[in-house]
């Protein structure tokens, strides 16, 4: 197989210990046929932006559902941009409140998904962006 | 890639650039052919690596033991590459790689490579690209290589053909694999570790492999393998493991081993490059991809029989090059 695979991580910034929706997911992107870097929980922005940069993904998930989205997320891009990274595409999920979504976005956070999302939506964004990433 | 810009990259990999060493590994794993030439422009930096094989069946502690011996490497102010490899889905393609979890406090350590490797549908224990992988690490600095391969079972051996010294990971409650693993995986280790020492049954899981390498090595037993009892997760024994992976290393080479265990390494790679060139080549030639469907069709009719129909197609070609 030389086919391009599309890799992508699926981080958990911050203290919360609420796993299940990353497992969830990392989970049904493999059995979609995407590779999926799961790192477990309490990762720092610095340790997610440096595991995205060795694992070469094409985009990184971040999971969160302490409340800290607004802080965390931003810091994951300040990172990856400070390290010629900035072509990641980042996305988010977990408990995010609605009128949060727009300053997320400005920040670089290309989509939100928030419970309940079905997980065709999450392939069709990633399948979208397949011309970008040039795969 | 035009030459300027290769070898300005070649630069940034041999500078230790995360980026770029991550890159390259990708390029070698979605289209070897096309970077061939990336491979045989970093080879003269390549050899200077210690790279060392982590194989065992799933569950035995690869990962948590591959921490801990990049903590004793760090201690010695060396840096440290890993290839984790895990097997990808036949069904989807797809791989869930999460070897790397009980790694993730090396992660922001300069001096600490971590990388994923899926299989993608290749046999033995680790990926097509894993052999190119090494050299990109290499060359790019790293002091220890380590190798993660999938759990294996009995034949998933390829390990050996790519490390200098293979540890394989044994753990007690297994049940009775000791006896399963005599004739395949039982061979190619180097050192055995017992992880796990602190749970039942791991004395006797030492005494197991102890009773097997005495038979093995009865006439010879000053080359019978090291046995290192530790317990990753209590990070007991490890210290004294990477002290005995040192010993082991100077002793192939005072035995002139090392040189030829790295040649044989050559030879394997060769046969391979060869192979799927030669193959490539003939199927170009007789055409073997865009006819198979109707060959099976003609033996499955028994119009045709299978060695005397591909005899035939590589006969045809040799005469008519032979022509030309």
């Amino acid at each position: 197989m030389s086919e391009k695979k599309i890799r992508i991580l699926i981080g958990k910034p911050g203290l919360d210990g609420h796993d299940r929706g990353a497992k969830y997911i990392a989970r049904a992107l493999k059995d979609e046929g995407y590779e999926v870097i799961y790192t477990g929980l309490r990762q720092t922005p610095q340790s997610i932006a440096n595991t995205a940069i060795q694992e070469d993904v094409d985009f990184v998930g971040l999971s969160l559902l302490s409340g800290a989205h607004n802080s965390l997320f931003p810091k994951v891009l300040d990172l990856l941009k400070k390290n010629d990274a900035e072509d990641i595409i980042v996305f988010g999920g977990g408990v995010i409140p609605e009128d949060d979504i727009p300053f997320l976005k400005e920040k670089g956070v290309q989509a939100i998904f928030t419970p309940g999302t079905p997980i065709k939506e999450v392939v069709e964004f990633i399948e979208s962006k397949r011309d970008k990433i040039g795969k | 890639m035009e030459n300027n810009k290769k070898s300005f990259y070649i630069k940034k990999i041999k500078n230790g650039s995360h980026r770029d060493i991550a890159r390259a590994i990708s390029q070698i794993e979605n289209n070897i052919q096309e970077n061939e030439d990336l491979i045989d422009e970093i080879y003269k930096h390549t050899g200077n690596a210690l790279v060392i094989g982590v194989t065992g069946s799933p569950g035995s502690g690869k990962s948590t033991l591959v921490d801990k011996i990049i903590d004793q490497e760090l201690n010695k102010d060396k840096k440290v590459a890993v290839l984790a490899i895990d097997p990808s889905s036949p069904f989807s393609g797809g791989a869930l790689l999460g070897d790397r979890i009980r790694m993730q406090k090396h992660s922001s350590n300069p001096d600490v490579f971590i990388r994923s490797m899926a299989s993608r549908g290749h046999l033995g224990g680790i990926a097509v690209a894993t052999s190119d992988a090494v050299k990109i690490l290499d060359a790019a600095g790293y002091d220890t290589i380590i190798i993660e391969t999938i759990g294996v079972g009995q034949t998933e051996v390829e390990i050996v053909e790519l490390a200098d010294i293979v540890l394989l990971v044994l753990a007690p409650g297994m049940g009775d694999d000791i006896q399963a693993m005599k004739a395949g995986i039982m061979e190619i280790g180097d050192i055995f570790v017992v992880n796990k020492k602190d749970k039942d049954g791991a004395d006797k899981v030492k005494m197991e492999i102890d009773y097997v390498l005495n038979i093995k090595y009865h006439d010879n037993p000053e080359d019978k393998n090291p046995i290192k009892k530790v317990s990753a997760l209590n990070n007991e024994g490890i210290k004294s493991l990477v002290g005995t992976i040192y010993d082991y290393m100077k002793k192939l080479k005072k035995e002139n081993k090392w040189e030829i265990k790295r040649k044989e390494r050559i030879e394997k790679e060769l046969n391979k490059i060869f192979s799927k060139k030669l193959q490539k080549l003939l199927d170009l030639h007789i055409n073997f991809s865009e006819n198979i469907h109707k060959w099976v069709d003609k033996i499955y009719q028994k119009e045709e029989t299978p060695y005397s129909l591909i005899n035939k197609k590589i006969n045809n070609f040799i005469k008519e090059s032979e022509v030309l």
